[in-house]
């Protein structure tokens, strides 16, 4: 430590010798300097400063503020996060993303002796599917945001110059990510299980997007929004239990008040989207708006979730 | 310190009151506390500045309100020549912070940690990778950059958190407690690393500590924060001169001090007891004639360790009238 510590102070005196320097300074950089101290000394004096090195690079003389970093850029900073969330999974979300896939195929195996087939088959398989997405993408991401806000952990993103939608989007973008084998398994073996064709199972290269931004979107902005982790925790859980129940049950059979619970709710749509393309005769106009409320609902909120971010970020 | 320089930080009448707390079933309500209290400072550019305290005193609120994350009830800041409360963004494009916290990081490898905070911090791809593999080559790290922050030890995650600090050029670093947890090796590997961008680059380092012997060695300057307030603000000697000649004599005795010794008992009046140990602030002669009573007869027989030293900044900060707990000594 003593040793370390008498490299430093060596070091001091040098650089104090180089700042102190008028000789170092360019040639009519002549300005006033004040200092104060803690202790209310006030001194002014007049010298030439030598040049620093700015975080552009280029030479600064030193008058007026010091100019600013570069902000990075949207689409760069999203890369980055993303590939940094992405590999977060190898370390912690593996073993989840077979919970949430378990889960979906229980379910599927328990309804294969309620449910002989036609719509309310298309509705569990698709309903199951679709719950993959709400396991990982709002339960996880509120949970994940909800301790990243608690535990102090927004400080390291909020004090690099990233604007918030990098993050927010980066985040959401990954946790979809993480939902493509689980969804891809359960769709293709619950099409198999219940005899539906498969043809239609392309439309998952919409479905999960679309949905997984709707509720990537929900689950950061509740990770966010609640006022504690726990809370944040229980919202997640809670969402994905209405996801649950209002996807894997087929929509004509539900009393009035639940089915507008099921309309509000996002994954609704994607599982409407899936159900309907794994019909023998999809209709694809139907398909599509059902993907465009799905969009829609994303858009808002990821945009909530972005305010929502920056909003804890800061206080 | 000479000359008159620039300032890279600058605060003003700083205060932060945090509301008080509601009573919750099990934990009871917190009163209003006022974590930061008029404070006044100025940084110059190119030197080590510490804030120095205990735990509580404010220092870790104070950094929060430098780098634009914590908006303060009144005063002003000034980083730069910026005015970061109006503008905390700001903050982000012209320092690096290091909070006390890893979590974002945790379950990244030290590697890419590293390269997505250069990433962040605006560096093209191919920068971010050169300041990644001279950061982890600059602190040592390369041994352990293909494992996950939360598979190391405290002090190498800590290492880890320092190096995303230094990828990445900025012309002030904010680090909040750098080295707990660190070993003498990895200490020395920091505060080299932080020293070669003072020399080279005119860096400024604003570094909040708890550990004494840290601010002893590595800072220019000092301010001493107790509950909010600097109570003092010179170079590490300048502090120390403020106690004057007086030395530290520390006691320990093997069971209960022998006080049927009068010389012992008049010595007890003005130490400092905790448990067996006493400590006294003395003159050099008067800690001689105490050393010589303690290291004879009944006395010694009674002693079981002492020690004499001479002031430390911890005697500073008690002579200041700050409280001693918290302060760290190895």
């Amino acid at each position: 430590m003593r040793s370390g510590g008498g490299a430093v102070s060596t070091a001091a005196a040098e650089s104090r010798a180089r700042f102190g320097d008028p000789a170092d300074g360019p040639a009519g950089a002549d300005r006033t300097g004040r200092a104060t101290g803690a202790t209310g000394d006030t001194g002014t004096g007049t010298g030439a400063r030598g040049t620093d090195r700015t975080p552009g690079g280029e030479a600064w003389s030193g008058t007026g503020p010091a100019p600013l970093a570069p902000r990075a850029r949207l689409w760069p900073s999203m890369g980055a996060v993303y590939r940094a969330q992405l590999s977060r999974a190898r370390v912690a979300r593996i073993p989840l993303l077979f919970v949430a896939t378990f889960q979906s195929l229980g379910i599927m195996v328990l309804m294969r002796g309620v449910v002989d087939g036609g719509a309310e088959a298309r509705a569990v398989v698709a309903g199951s599917s679709v719950l993959v997405v709400a396991f990982v993408a709002l339960n996880l991401l509120a949970q994940y945001f909800g301790q990243l806000r608690a535990s102090g952990g927004l400080d390291h993103y909020a004090t690099l110059p990233v604007p918030a939608a990098a993050v927010v989007l980066g985040a959401a973008g990954a946790y979809a990510s993480f939902t493509v084998p689980g969804v891809l398994f359960t769709a293709v073996v619950g099409s198999v299980l219940f005899a539906l064709p498969l043809g239609g199972l392309w439309v998952l290269v919409a479905v999960i997007p679309l949905a997984g931004a709707a509720l990537a979107g929900l689950g950061a902005a509740l990770g966010l929004l609640a006022p504690r982790a726990e809370l944040a925790t229980v919202c997640g859980q809670l969402g994905m239990s209405a996801a649950l129940l209002l996807g894997v049950l087929p929509g004509g059979q539900l009393p009035g008040p639940v089915q507008w619970v099921r309309d509000l709710l996002p994954s609704t749509y994607g599982v409407e989207a899936l159900a309907r393309a794994l019909q023998s005769r999809p209709e694809w106009p139907r398909v599509a708006l059902d993907l465009g409320v799905c969009a829609a609902v994303g858009v808002v909120s990821l945009a909530v979730a972005t305010w929502a971010y920056r909003r804890a970020s800061v206080r | 310190m000479g000359t008159p320089t620039r300032a890279a930080v600058r605060t003003s009448a700083l205060v932060k009151t945090y509301p008080p707390g509601r009573a919750r079933r099990g934990t009871p309500a917190t009163p209003e506390v006022r974590a930061t209290d008029g404070v006044s400072l100025t940084v110059r550019r190119g030197e080590v500045f510490g804030l120095l305290g205990p735990n509580g005193a404010g220092k870790s609120t104070l950094v929060r309100q430098l780098t634009g994350l914590l908006r303060p009830d009144a005063g002003a800041v000034e980083v730069l020549g910026h005015d970061v409360v109006r503008h905390p963004e700001r903050a982000a494009r012209l320092l690096a912070y290091l909070g006390q916290e890893s979590t974002a990081l945790d379950e990244l490898t030290v590697s890419l940690a590293v390269e997505t905070t250069a990433r962040l911090r605006g560096l093209a791809p191919r920068e971010a990778r050169l300041a990644r593999d001279h950061v982890l080559e600059e602190l040592e790290l390369c041994g352990i950059a293909g494992r996950p922050l939360r598979h190391l030890s405290g002090g190498q995650r800590r290492l880890a958190c320092v190096a995303t600090a230094l990828a990445g050029e900025r012309p002030l670093l904010v680090l909040d407690e750098p080295t707990t947890g660190m070993d003498p090796v990895a200490r020395r590997a920091v505060w080299a690393a932080v020293d070669r961008r003072r020399v080279d680059r005119g860096t400024t380092v604003v570094l909040v500590t708890h550990n004494v012997i840290e601010a002893e060695t590595v800072l220019d300057r000092v301010a001493v924060l107790d509950r909010g307030r600097v109570i003092a603000c010179d170079t590490p000697g300048g502090l120390k001169a403020l106690v004057g000649g007086d030395v530290r004599l520390e006691l320990v005795w093997r069971e209960r001090a022998p006080v049927e010794v009068p010389e012992v008992a008049a010595l007890g009046a003005d130490a400092a007891v905790a448990g067996r140990r006493w400590t006294l602030r003395l003159t050099p002669e008067a800690a001689r004639d105490a050393v010589a009573t303690v290291t004879a007869g009944p006395a010694f027989a009674a002693l079981d360790d002492f020690t004499l030293a001479t002031p430390s900044l911890e005697d500073v900060y008690l002579a200041l009238g700050g409280r001693t707990e918290g302060l760290v000594k190895t």
